[in-house]
């Protein structure tokens, strides 16, 4: 294991932010912490950092229990939310921060943030400072500067949260290239499923302060081990005591006795996919995500009366 | 129409309240240059001028290193009493000087509580050490005052990106947080130094106001105008000499900063 945070509890005053939580990371895997705001996820990562203090726990990374460790010897790269780039230095300064802090040859330090600048595909920006780039070549600027160090583990808090959709997008899926060619041990924290999904290759579930459940992004979505979990990756209906996800709803013209009668309110449509919006007898409202040709075979439309069915669906006990 | 009312009113307030006297001082210097001249190179001018120098020199230094550690403190600290400590900083721009003087000579003359320095040999009062006190006292609150909102704004995500980079506490505050708050630390300097020299009535009380010995330039300029009769020349020489100084220190801050360092 990379690293292993064990039966960490932190509080905040009377919040209770992390409770007895155990998490392990694989070497050389990219994991996801995910859940909401508050759920505690933030916390843990800063906590394997050393930039937090447990109240109780340990964590060890590579073998070593860093537990009382400072930051500075954890050999941990942190890249932060809003970038935290150290505004009176160029991008050149900011990369070559950690190496000058070890006191590494010159030229071995210009030959590195060089290298880590072509990776982050910053080449020309080198004499730049902060404050004249955009947010997504802040956080590649703040990713080279904690690549810089070579770290044991590469640890990432909320990375793509201030930038706006198709940066996010962007920097995601080039987050994955560069994982699969450095093959650092890599933590990310994020609030958005579909990043987590996209770019993990293993999922551990936040809430309360707790972990609800680890597993590949394909097992907490298709397995879920309880409603949290369900409902929170993914979006998911509640039929009685069964939890159906939008695509595994199927829409017929003509009931057959295992089918609920609903009204659809509106039909959106989203490209390939349609997302039909429906209203039950008793007013509870649902979602059914379907493709186009389906939709059009049907000839669905607002104020029709329809009847749904699950094909698939979760209970829990 | 109203846009020009407007700037005329500034203007006009600017230079009734600023610039006239300032103006009329520098014209009545230059109606007696020699006489001006001759009073600014006496030899108890001169050391005036190098005790002000002196004073001002031991305040900024003592202020600017103390300050930060405040600053840091109110801002950082997770000590009792920073509200305190917050509060209480503000208090010497609140105190009249006079009441600094006072109470300076209180504590440390013969019959005060510390005033085993004075009656042993070790002058403090009446002696330059006391300007230095006073001096200090008055302009504490500048650096403080300056660094506080500063290090409120850039708060802590550099410094723990430093550490996570390998950074110890002292280089993260050498190479982060220092040259992060440095143009506060600067503006703080400046208002400490122009405080410093100008400072007259703390240090009136404390000094003994002995020419070429406890003289402080604002000490001589006070003297050269008690005992002018009717030849105001060296007065407004000396005067000139402080208002010319405080002026350059301006337009140095003015060049020296960077576009946009400030808000």
């Amino acid at each position: 294991m990379s690293i292993a945070a064990l039966r960490i509890t932190k509080r905040f005053d009377d919040f209770v932010a992390l409770d007895d939580v155990s998490v392990e990371v694989a070497k050389g895997s990219l994991t996801a912490l995910l859940g909401p705001s508050g759920s505690g996820k933030s916390t843990l990562l800063r906590i394997v950092a050393g930039l937090e203090s447990a109240d109780a726990g340990s964590v060890v990374i590579d073998g070593v229990d860093v537990t009382g460790r400072p930051p500075q010897d954890r050999g941990v790269g942190f890249v932060f939310q809003h970038y935290a780039a150290f505004k009176h230095m160029t991008v050149h300064d900011n990369v070559a921060f950690g190496l000058k802090i070890r006191k590494r040859p010159k030229a071995e330090i210009a030959d590195r943030v060089h290298r880590l600048l072509k990776l982050v595909q910053l080449e020309g920006l080198a004499k730049r400072y902060p404050s004249q780039l955009s947010g997504g070549q802040r956080q590649r600027m703040g990713l080279a500067r904690a690549l810089a160090i070579d770290p044991a583990v590469l640890l990432l808090d909320e990375p793509f949260g201030a930038l706006d959709a198709r940066v996010r997008a962007e920097l995601r899926e080039w987050l994955r290239r560069l994982h699969d060619e450095t093959h650092t041990t890599t933590v990310i924290v994020t609030h958005d499923q579909e990043e987590a999904m996209d770019v993990a290759d293993q999922v551990a579930v936040m809430s309360n302060g707790r972990i609800e459940q680890v597993g590949s992004p394909r097992s907490v979505y298709e397995e879920p081990a309880n409603e949290f979990v369900m409902t929170f990756v993914g979006q998911a209906h509640r039929l009685g005591d069964t939890f159906v996800r939008p695509h595994d709803l199927e829409v017929t013209l003509e009931p057959n006795g295992a089918t609920r009668e609903v009204m659809i309110e509106r039909v959106v449509h989203l490209g390939f996919d349609v997302r039909v919006e429906l209203v039950d007898g008793v007013g509870e409202r649902l979602s059914v995500q379907t493709t186009r040709d389906q939709a059009e075979l049907l000839e669905l439309a607002p104020r029709q009366i329809v009847y749904v069915r699950p094909t698939r669906h979760t209970t829990f006990s | 129409m109203g846009r020009y009312g407007l700037r005329v009113v500034a203007l006009g307030y600017l230079t009734l309240i600023l610039i006239a006297p300032l103006a009329m001082m520098v014209w009545r210097t230059a109606e007696d240059l020699d006489g001006a001249w001759a009073a600014i190179t006496a030899p108890d001018t001169i050391a005036a001028f190098e005790l002000t120098l002196k004073v001002t020199t031991i305040a900024v230094v003592v202020n600017t290193v103390f300050g930060i550690i405040c600053a840091l403190l109110i801002v950082r600290g997770n000590v009792p009493g920073r509200g305190f400590l917050n509060a209480f900083v503000d208090l010497p721009l609140s105190l009249s000087p006079v009441i600094v003087g006072l109470a300076l000579i209180t504590l440390y003359g013969a019959n005060g509580w510390l005033g085993w320095f004075q009656r042993h040999g070790h002058e403090i009062v009446f002696a330059t050490p006391s300007i230095v006190l006073a001096t200090i006292f008055v302009t504490l609150p500048f650096v403080v005052r300056e660094v506080v909102p500063t290090l409120r704004e850039i708060g802590t995500e550099q410094e723990q990106a430093a550490h996570t980079l390998g950074a110890s506490g002292w280089q993260a505050f050498w190479r982060i947080t220092l040259p992060s708050i440095r143009w506060a630390v600067v503006y703080g300097v400046v208002l400490t130094a122009a405080r410093a020299i100008g400072e007259y009535g703390a240090v009136a009380l404390v000094s003994g106001n002995i020419a070429g010995e406890t003289q402080t330039a604002t000490l001589r300029v006070e003297d050269a105008y008690q005992f002018s009769y009717g030849n105001y020349a060296p007065a407004y020489g000396i005067a000139f000499v402080l208002a010319a100084t405080a002026i350059l220190v301006l337009v140095a801050m003015l060049v020296l900063q960077p576009k946009g360092a400030r808000h």
